[in-house]
């Protein structure tokens, strides 16, 4: 389908793609099975300017367009949505200081992100607060010009690999969610020390760490916003970065579907190529009509936050949601259609139903974020009334 | 550190046809890209411009399609690119593409190191480096797989050989050609792409560059290309019977009458 990309994007794309083709693809199954973090991928693309696509222009990066995100997101899951992630969860770590951040704070991390020196994460899941973020235990306690922070944040993406870490932490607990304040914590900063490396289902080169603050002091002046604002920058930066989970669900599905037409075509049983076969020919039908319908969603969605519109997070949620789930049933059929070679490791298609599951759950698992669309759908008819 | 990188543009797919009278390339199927072996050169005068900083400058002869691949060496990182382009050049060998490129290395004011890859895959002579050499009378060393220190005004690089590697020491300016073994040649960054499909890229004539027009194009061309034709494939394989000793007697035979 001809989405109508500009020269920039069709620039951006194509060269993610062969990044994704020559340097990805030949290392993702062996990364994955190491669970080995992907710094040589990294410094291709850092050196492809790829970290600067997510950065305002003004602070060394190429505009921050979210469809530009979501392009290179999608080109690198359609080979390893483990690797794409490690990019991808630095575009999310850094959201706060792009839209919530101070000047100081843009002109201090921004640049090295643009520049790939530096990696980020975002920091908000604890192990009693998942999806229910305001039960969360961190502290983080005003003291002459600091803010000393205590806790443990859990399962932590990019976690340990990361130099730059917005964490969210409360520093009025008895306020409930509008005590929640977040802060840029770097990696070294006494006190803030790393705990296990966590062994994944998917996405398994990626990084995910548990972040230990013991009396770890930041200066004040690493508080984005202000005091009491942590939860509505939470929102705010889960909302925006949810179509690049959505396109990492659309790169892992486009991934998926390629390899099952290839080997449908090759597979000759009862004398055919079981590409032939009716039942097979509408199952790769099925991949593909719904990859397509979840490409443009995404696609959509993205362009909708492009143009400066203030409200998406309804529609961000709704392609979250519908990309994550199309992805997983697009890769459980790819492996149906490779049958037996499907379930074995030689063949890269079990690790992509392995790597769409995670959609489905990280940023907001599906069902909270249904519950958040129904609550919208509701709302908007209530208030007609 | 003034570095120039030699390209040159060839056809990607070796399907390729070939005039029988003149044995020229006719045309060639398919896009045209950077000859491989000068991706390793480009990579190469990179990073000496990231070491040692100074300009990197990208030249190549050809027709004026060929400034596609100039500006694919802008997408890397090279700093300038000129394309040397004029119809008096056509039909040059390699000892006329040599001095033309000769003359425009002389035009830019001598650079400190010319860096070309082995050898293009289409013509496969590997000749124009060392020309390069000679026309310009300063030192040359091929088979460069990695460029260990430049000092004072000498580089010292490691030589590929059969048995090995040499270690030699150049006084610079020099010309080398690098095997593949010298780097991972990079991919384009974005900010590369997007300015590479804004300059302008300079083309320079035979005029420009002062040639002797007795020394360009076919005039300027020793080299006669007699014959072009695809070597036929025999079979002449054979199947030895009888028993293991009698067999093992006659490939004996058979390989002595060789030797």
């Amino acid at each position: 389908m001809e989405y109508f990309l500009d020269e920039e994007q069709k620039t951006i794309k194509s060269l993610a793609r062969r990044i994704a083709e020559e340097r990805i693809m030949p290392v993702r199954a062996e990364l994955d099975e190491k669970e080995e973090f992907p710094w040589e991928i990294m410094k291709e693309l850092a050196g492809a300017d790829m970290f600067r696509v997510f950065i305002p222009e003004e602070y060394e990066g190429l505009g921050a367009r979210c469809l530009d995100l979501c392009l290179v997101v999608e080109e690198l899951s359609r080979a390893c949505g483990g690797i794409a992630i490690c990019y991808a969860a630095t575009a999310l770590g850094c959201l706060p200081v792009v839209h919530h951040g101070s000047e100081e704070q843009k002109q201090k991390y921004l640049p090295d992100v643009a520049a790939g020196k530096r990696l980020t994460a975002f920091a908000l899941t604890e192990s009693t607060a998942g999806s229910d973020a305001g039960n969360m235990r961190t502290t983080a306690s005003p003291e002459k010009g600091y803010y000393v922070l205590n806790g443990t944040k859990q399962f932590i993406t990019n976690g340990g690999e990361a130099e730059i870490y917005t964490v969210i932490a409360m520093t009025d607990p008895a306020k409930g969610s509008r005590g929640a304040s977040a802060f840029v914590v770097e990696k070294g900063t006494p006190g803030f020390s790393f705990g296990k490396k966590e062994k994944k289902m998917g996405i398994r080169s990626s990084a995910t760490r548990e972040l230990i603050f013991r009396d770890c002091r930041v200066p004040e002046e690493n508080l984005i916003g202000k005091e009491g604002q942590g939860f509505i920058i939470t929102v705010r930066t889960l909302d925006r970065s949810r179509p690049g989970v959505a396109a990492q669900a659309v790169g892992i599905a486009q991934g998926a579907l390629e390899a099952a037409v290839n080997y449908a075509r090759q597979r000759i049983q009862f004398g055919h190529p079981i590409s032939s076969l009716q039942a097979v020919q509408h199952m790769l039908a099925n991949m593909a009509i719904e990859l397509e319908a979840a490409r443009a969603m995404v696609y959509a969605v993205a362009r909708t936050i492009d143009s400066g519109a203030r409200n998406f997070a309804e529609e961000a949620a709704m392609a979250k949601v519908f990309a994550a789930d199309m992805a997983m049933k697009v890769t459980t059929d790819a492996v149906q259609i490779f049958g037996g070679v499907g379930y074995m490791c030689d063949y890269p298609i079990e690790k992509m139903m392995r790597d769409a599951k995670i959609t489905q759950i990280y940023e907001g698992t599906n069902q909270v974020l249904r519950n958040e669309i129904a609550l919208q759908v509701l709302k908007r008819k209530a208030l007609r009334e | 550190m003034n570095v120039v990188v030699c390209i040159k543009q060839v056809p990607e797919t070796p399907r390729i046809e070939i005039d029988p009278q003149t044995g020229a390339l006719i045309k060639a199927e398919g896009k045209m890209i950077i000859n491989p072996f000068d991706m390793y050169a480009l990579e190469e005068g990179i990073r000496l411009k990231e070491r040692y900083e100074g300009k990197v400058t990208a030249i190549t002869m050809g027709a004026p399609e060929a400034e596609e691949a100039l500006r694919e060496a802008i997408a890397l990182g090279v700093d300038e690119a000129i394309l040397l382009s004029d119809p008096v050049f056509d039909g040059s060998d390699t000892l006329a593409t040599s001095y033309i490129l000769a003359k425009a290395l002389q035009k830019l004011g001598q650079p400190d190191i010319v860096i070309c890859g082995r050898q293009t895959m289409d013509g496969d002579t590997g000749q124009v480096a060392p020309q390069i050499a000679e026309w310009l009378g300063i030192p040359f060393v091929s088979y460069v797989s990695k460029i260990e220190e430049i000092k004072e005004g000498r580089m010292t690089v490691q030589r590929m050989i059969d048995e090995g590697h040499q270690v030699i020491e150049m006084p610079l300016p020099g010309v080398i050609n690098v095997v593949k073994e010298i780097n991972v040649p990079r991919l384009p960054s974005l900010r590369g792409l997007m300015q590479s499909k804004k300059v302008q890229i300079a083309t320079w004539t035979a005029q420009d560059l002062d040639v002797d027009m007795s020394k360009v194009g076919m005039a300027g061309s020793p080299t006669h290309v007699t014959m072009v034709f695809f070597p036929e494939r025999v079979k002449q394989g054979g199947l030895l019977q009888g028993s293991p000793e009698s067999q093992v007697e006659q490939l004996v035979e058979k390989l002595q009458k060789i030797i």
